[in-house]
């Protein structure tokens, strides 16, 4: 596995939408490095022919019926909103300057 | 320290029954225990709220119908007019929840957990909401954003985590039962520092709609308490299908009360007990291997069959863990954006579009622990890296579940410490990331696998607890209460009383509070 470098991490952190400062991104870089070298090991552990598993207990098809059920009003949906206008949400502006 | 709040849950049930005590007397004895010793300087801060006339206003309607007497009395729930604490990542009504976050600070849940509508429907009062690691992510509580909670064996110690509040609360007393979620250990481990009873259930086994979600393949609701017996009876109440979490069993809830009424015995005639081989020794400190090794003793002089069994493949468990776990954790908190719900901040300076404020607001709503792993989660599912990383480690889920089939083939029940080590000094591994995860080493390959467990206390080393872990197969959680009681009965008889009885007193002159 390749290193992590500061790059990578600034990277991953705009993926993530996290801001982070130069004095974080260099901590994390480091940090993350530590722990990537130290779980890479997973890759050694299965040959190819182990199926994975993604839940642990595997149920399929659930399905509820097709009736109408409980849902949040308007309101209880954004009671909590930081900005809300009409029976919406109000966000800042969605394209960058244009 | 009053009678009342020393009583197990259900000798404070059977209490309320006989019209011994109220459960206003009941609830109002607990608020005096958190109010003397939870605040101060040096409390024990299990709690980030404390919901007093709600938990009054229970109490006196549960009193109401037993002064009242007739059909509604008798179908009272067993637990009724017991106070509960519960975890801060699981959604209530009417009380705030924050997830131990900056990014929920404020925040009022719309809707109820369905945990917490059975809490209600059975009337137990809910004395407030207990501190964890902000999200769930952490094994000390030090990663709460509003400050840590203390070890009630000694102050300058951690609890545990990520349900450090949980188990602090029932440890000293402030509850006689608390929820908890368990992810890689988070009820376990904490339960396992704190000399409580914790349960893991089996995954599907406890719904989990209303459980902020932290990694949905992993984790779990389950009950935290004082004796085995109290487990059972909180989680036969929790458990159950519910239609709105998808991967909720549709099964009948095993008979957990009976199975520990049963182990209460003390007999461990015919039970076979695998030793997991993996699981103990390098690692593990000498006092909690001691600990362990009379664990041991205790079960096979009841007539338990002792035998070794190996799990080669947990060494890669703690790998795969951090890679599974901050990929779902990376997706799960995607949410939190100062959108919808939550914490917006602005950014300082620039241009104000939405892309900068969510970045903005998740820097400074989420802390250390929580960005790093978000950021790993991330990195291990970005491209080029998603094979060797998140695909290898759901291989590695793959063969952990095989181990866990081959020694369940040998025994009807496996066995390890907890936690290699007791209690450690709060501070000292918050900024070393790796050495904090492995204090889940013994707890993470049952999430990984879905299968129940269990943590009783197991004794003292150097005067702080040690807990010792029983893991059952999927769906087979009685198993686990008919054994732990086993070993709760043989040790306390060891000990001629309960672990607790030989904690530090607290006061408000120890925590620094209000007399």
């Amino acid at each position: 596995m390749s290193a992590i470098s500061r790059e990578d991490v600034a990277h991953l952190a705009q993926l993530a939408h996290i801001e982070m400062s130069d004095a974080e991104l260099e901590k994390m870089t480091g940090e993350l490095g530590v722990i990537v070298e130290s779980i890479a090991s997973v890759s050694e552990a299965a040959s190819a022919d182990v199926p994975a598993t993604s839940h642990p207990i595997a149920l399929t098809n659930v399905f509820r019926e097709d009736v109408v059920g409980t849902t949040l009003t308007a309101e209880e949906a954004l009671m909590n909103a930081p900005d809300s206008v009409d029976t919406r949400f109000r966000v800042p502006a969605i394209l960058d300057g244009e | 320290m009053n009678q009342i709040i020393q009583l197990s849950a259900t000798e404070l049930a059977a209490k309320l029954r006989a019209g011994e005590i109220t459960s206003v007397e009941a609830v109002q004895a607990h608020l005096d225990r958190i109010a003397e010793i939870d605040g101060g300087e040096r409390g024990v801060h299990a709690f980030l709220h404390v919901n007093t006339d709600e938990a009054l206003a229970v109490a006196a309607e549960v009193d109401a119908i037993r002064a009242a007497g007739g059909a509604e009395a008798e179908a009272l729930h067993p637990l009724a007019g017991v106070p509960i604490a519960i975890k801060d990542l699981i959604v209530t009504k009417g009380q705030p929840t924050t997830a131990a976050s900056k990014m929920l600070e404020g925040w009022m849940s719309p809707y109820d957990a369905t945990v917490i509508s059975k809490i209600r429907a059975a009337k137990l009062p809910m004395l407030g909401k207990t501190n964890l690691d902000e999200f769930a992510m952490g094994s000390s509580t030090e990663h709460s954003a509003y400050g840590p909670t203390r070890n009630p064996w000694d102050l300058d110690r951690i609890p545990g985590g990520s349900g450090g509040g949980s188990a602090a609360a029932v440890a000293s007393f402030e509850a006689p039962l608390a929820l908890g979620t368990d992810t890689g250990g988070s009820i376990r481990q904490p339960g396992a520092v704190t000399g409580t009873v914790g349960v893991k259930p089996t995954y599907g086994g406890v719904s989990r709609y209303g459980a902020i979600a932290m990694a949905s393949s992993l984790d779990q609701i389950g009950p935290v308490a004082r004796t085995v017996l109290d487990s059972a009876y909180l989680h036969e109440l929790i458990g159950g299908h519910d239609p709105a979490d998808s991967t909720s069993l549709n099964e009948q809830v095993p008979a957990l009360i009976a199975a520990a009424e049963q182990g209460a015995t003390g007999d461990m005639t015919g039970v076979r007990v695998g030793v997991i081989k993996e699981l103990q020794g390098e690692g593990y400190e000498a006092g909690v291997q001691a600990r362990f090794d009379e664990s041991l003793e205790a079960l096979r002089a009841a007539g338990a069959e002792i035998v070794e069994v190996s799990c080669p493949n947990f060494k890669y468990a703690l790998a795969a863990y951090y890679l599974i776990m901050p990929s779902e954790v990376s997706s799960n908190l995607a949410k939190f954006d100062g959108v919808r719900f939550g914490t917006r901040v602005l950014p300082e300076e620039g241009p104000l579009t939405i892309e900068r404020v969510m970045g903005a607001t998740r820097a400074a709503g989420f802390g250390e622990e929580v960005k790093r792993r978000i950021i790993l989660g991330t990195y291990a599912l970005s491209a080029g890296y998603y094979d060797a990383y998140y695909g290898s480690a759901q291989k590695v889920r793959t063969l952990i579940q095989r181990d866990f089939d081959a020694a369940f083939a040998l025994a009807d029940v496996l066995i390890s410490p907890t936690s290699p080590n007791v209690a450690f000094e709060l501070g000292s591994k918050i900024d070393d990331p790796l050495s904090m995860y492995l204090n889940d080493v013994a707890t993470i390959p049952a999430n990984m696998a879905g299968i129940p467990g269990i943590t009783v206390p197991g004794g003292l080393s150097e005067g702080l607890p040690v807990g010792i872990q029983f893991l059952a197969p999927a769906r087979e959680d009685a198993r686990l209460y008919r054994v732990g009681a086993a070993l709760e009965k043989l040790l306390e008889d060891s000990w001629g009383g309960r672990l607790l009885d030989q904690a530090p007193e607290l006061s408000a002159t120890t925590t620094g509070g209000v007399a």
